[in-house]
């Protein structure tokens, strides 16, 4: 029902592919996608409205990234704003210079305190600390009852002198623990509390004084992640009521998109430190804001998907490129090259996966060989430097050593220069302006196969579709044939014998 | 208000004549007793009450055994003190329902919701030529009382096949233990035989958390009788104990999970099947959270699924959440909201009347 956000931003630039810059027109096209992608995640309304307001100004200041398509170079704005809000870079909790460390966990019923309470005693423990639990939860029946089970599970003592269940005084209780945790040397005293509503005056007086009476080093906010608009209030409540220092994300495990994050980051200027992941006592791991900042804008894995590519992409490398293709002096060693810049952005598969809107392709991306670009390179391994630049010294008894040193055949190495005189030749006619506004544009090299551009991305897949013969002579003609079978397709990414 | 009362097959030992004993199709005196109780009411039309609950209760038992049925009345309950308006802040004309939509998006409607919403009130302002406050706030409690009123919000304890068995489902930390304290403390408070089934072997205590509400409700409670038994048995287990000690209704409870954990939502199909080689399933309830957001939409569309839920259950509703989300459950997947939940106290439990809910956001 709610097409993923990257699929509708593919949408929204479908007539706009081709065009390197952003209009301001664009730019709030995509950002009225952005901003429902956002309030469809839970973010809250002021949150997002600030948000976008933001986004929109650095976009419009922004130079063109060329690696790019305009959708995702909005969108990379977005994730970097995301992340910068949802606290840049990890946080840590801060222990105390003189033990023990008090942690205080405080939130809404049923976000997770007390199973969290378990977790963070387990994690501490793992780490060589001597934690305690103490029992504060003094109203939801049985509250007391379950820490001590959880103590019991992980290994961690448990501090409950009251039973719960309504009665006892959650203060005293605090207090007394603090006293007991310096008796015994304990490092670390986490406190569970009771969940409260942050409009329940009495029970925020009494987190305060819970507070007061243990002086926490942390006081941890604990939250659903699937929470929604009200996260901001709540956040406020609890931040004007007790006071926090960090936040937790519970619930992780699930499939809500858990927008209450950047919410309650931006609300209470709070790093978020922990994320709880699942049932299980181990689900709990320090908080990663990239991955939260693409979690919440569905964004799969396309932001890994665009820092790989503009790592691996180099400008200067590709303007030499296409001087080179101009002047004719492309060589095998480039061919090389172009592959290995292919190869740095990880799996062809896996990249292709990444793409908005290749659900589709899934299917026939599956047919790909990627061992096929390691047989190229192996051929081409095995050849002196100065056959690599000058391909047409290779004669029999060359190829027979050349086939012989990468364990192909030579049928095999034969078919690759084949390949790479076609695919020369077709970049030098392509670079004379045989297709405009090739030169310079790395979409339109071939050897790149598209990374930017999914009309090159759905050429190529096509071309791939034909079934491979198990026959590796007959498979290495396949290949060889392809190029002159489409010679209309520069984007075909036919250069590199992928079929 | 709709769903006060349930009906149970009359025994013979036990002349009550407190109770009036009714054969179904004398409507009439049941419309006398529940005016009787509903006259300090002053928001709901009687007559509304009498259609939606009586009319389609009387079929079923007839074509079954012909029970004599007794109705058995709970008692009064509201919530609307527990619902802060949305409109504490804004203006509210026609020229500003663009902030109308902005404040229904606050209150988890959702986007698309809040579109649709704010177009049906300027249709409705067109055509009826409303402009002032007031009257745009009456168009708007309007549309949201026609959204949620439908004849099948009280919960369905007709068939007389006793004892009725309800299942509540839903994930972590929604409240689905508390829910069941306070109805079975609400149906023996009404007079029924409540037994309570503590299937919910996953988290530590939880048992012992149900445990304590039967013992607050007078309520029975089979538990599991080794650690970590298969909750599908311990529901069993509960329907056959209800049976041979003659409950009129048997709640399980169920642990919280995840909708997208498919090994726990399976877990849900196996618990309902074992249940129905007893007994049919009256009411699967979903508990959801009302500071719950988009996600809620997901969460109910999969244990509709797999647990074939009948209605929800909107717990917290006390705090400052709206749960707006529920109106986009009711229109998609066409599902009543049954119950609200607005506080930890025992009593602070209703059922969903729509017109309350209606008024009580809007203000």
């Amino acid at each position: 029902m709610f097409g993923n956000l990257s699929d509708r931003l593919v949408e929204t630039f479908k007539n706009l592919r081709s065009k390197g810059k952003l209009s301001a027109a664009d730019i709030d096209a995509t950002l009225r996608e952005i901003r429902r992608a956002l309030l469809e995640a839970d973010v809250a309304l002021e949150v997002v409205k600030n948000f976008i307001a933001a986004v929109r100004e650095r976009a419009l200041g922004d130079e063109v990234s060329k690696a790019l398509n305009p959708a995702q170079q909005v969108v990379q704005i977005v994730n970097e704003e995301l992340v910068q809000i949802l606290g840049g870079e990890q946080k840590r909790i801060s222990f105390a210079k003189n033990p023990p460390t008090v942690i205080m966990l405080a939130g809404l019923q049923g976000s997770g305190k007390t199973t969290l309470a378990g977790k963070l005693a387990k994690w501490l423990k793992d780490q060589g600390q001597t934690p305690i639990l103490v029992a504060c939860d003094l109203q939801r029946p049985n509250a007391v009852n379950q820490l001590q089970v959880l103590g019991d599970s992980v290994g961690v003592p448990v501090f409950a002198p009251e039973a719960g269940n309504g009665s006892g005084n959650p203060v005293t209780v605090a207090k007394d623990a603090i006293k007991h945790a310096k008796q015994k040397q304990f490092s670390v005293v986490i406190v569970d509390t009771a969940g409260r509503l942050g409009i329940d005056e009495e029970l925020m007086a009494q987190a305060r004084d819970i507070r007061k009476a243990t002086e926490p080093d942390e006081v941890l906010f604990v939250i659903d992640s699937m929470i929604g608009q009200d996260a901001v209030n709540v956040a406020k409540a609890f931040e004007d009521g007790v006071g926090i220092t960090g936040v937790v994300l519970t619930k992780l495990d699930g499939d809500a998109r858990g927008g209450a994050a950047l919410s309650v980051a931006q609300v209470t200027g709070k790093p978020i430190v922990f994320a709880s992941t699942g049932e299980s006592l181990d689900a709990f791991e320090p908080f990663y804001p990239d991955r939260m900042a693409s979690r919440i804008l569905d964004m799969g894995d396309i932001l890994t998907l665009i820092e790989q590519a503009q790592k691996s992409f180099d400008e200067e490398q590709a303007m030499e490129m296409a001087q080179k293709l101009a002047k004719d002096n492309f060589t095998l060693e480039d061919f090389m090259d172009q592959m290995q810049q292919l190869k740095k952005m990880g799996s062809i598969k896996n990249m292709l996966a990444m793409m908005p809107g290749a659900g589709k392709l899934r299917s026939q991306l599956d047919n790909i060989d990627e061992k096929e670009i390691d047989r190229t390179e192996a051929i081409i391994r095995s050849m002196t430097p100065k056959e690599r630049k000058d391909p047409k010294i290779l004669n029999g008894s060359r190829r027979l050593r050349i086939a012989k040193g990468s364990g192909m055949t030579v049928t095999d190495v034969n078919s690759l220069v084949n390949r790479f005189e076609q695919a020369a030749k077709m970049m030098k006619t392509m670079a004379k302006g045989g297709n405009p506004g090739i030169p310079g544009m790395p979409q339109g090299l071939p050897a790149f196969g598209g990374a930017g551009s999914q009309a090159n991305k759905n050429k190529k897949a096509k071309a791939k579709k034909g079934g491979k013969s198990g026959n590796p002579a007959k498979r290495a003609a396949e290949a060889a044939g392809l190029p002159t079978q489409n010679p209309t397709e520069p984007g075909a990414g036919s250069a590199f014998g992928l079929k | 208000m709709a769903g006060l009362i349930f009906w149970r097959k009359k025994k013979e030992d036990k002349a009550q004549v407190s109770e009036p004993s009714v054969v179904e199709p004398v409507i009439e005196e049941e419309v006398v007793e529940t005016e009787t109780v509903v006259e300090t009411e002053t928001i709901e039309p009687i007559q509304e009450v009498v259609e939606t609950i009586e009319l389609p209760e009387v079929v079923e038992p007839l074509v079954i055994e012909e029970p004599i049925l007794e109705a058995i009345e709970l008692p009064k309950r509201r919530f609307s003190g527990g619902i802060k308006s949305l409109f504490s802040r804004i203006k509210f004309d026609l020229e500003n329902l663009n902030e109308l939509e902005d404040i229904l998006i606050q209150a988890d409607f959702g986007v698309d919701a809040a579109e649709q919403i704010v177009a049906k009130v300027k249709a409705r302002a067109k055509s009826t030529g409303a402009k002032t406050e007031a009257e745009l706030k009456q168009i708007l409690t309007e549309l949201l009382t026609e959204a949620f009123t439908r004849d099948d919000i009280a919960l369905k304890l007709d068939s007389g096949v006793q004892p009725y068995v309800i299942l509540v489902v839903g994930v972590n930390g929604a409240g689905k233990t508390t829910t069941i304290g306070k109805l079975a403390n609400w149906l023996v408070q009404g007079g029924a035989k409540v037994t309570l089934g503590a299937a919910d072997t996953f988290r530590a205590a939880a048992v012992e958390q149900l445990a304590t509400w039967a013992q607050r409700s007078n309520s029975e409670i089979v538990k599991p009788t080794t650690e970590g038994q298969e909750p599908a048995s311990v529901a069993y287990e509960t329907v056959e104990k209800a049976i041979a000690s003659g409950a009129d209704i048997a709640i399980v409870d169920t642990a919280g999970r995840l909708q997208n954990k498919q090994g726990l939502m399976d877990e849900l199909g196996k618990i309902r099947r074992v249940i129905e080689k007893q007994r049919p399933i009256s009411e699967v309830l979903l508990v959801l959270d009302a500071t719950t957001g988009q996600n809620a939409l997901t969460q109910a569309k999969a244990f509709a699924e797999v647990a074939q839920v009948t209605g929800i259950v909107l717990t917290k509703l006390d705090g400052t959440a709206k749960g707006g989300i529920v109106y986009a459950i009711q229109e998609q997947l066409n599902l009543p909201i049954k119950l609200v939940g607005v506080g930890e106290g025992i009593d602070d439990f209703a059922f969903f009347d729509p017109q309350e809910f209606a008024t009580g956001l809007v203000g």
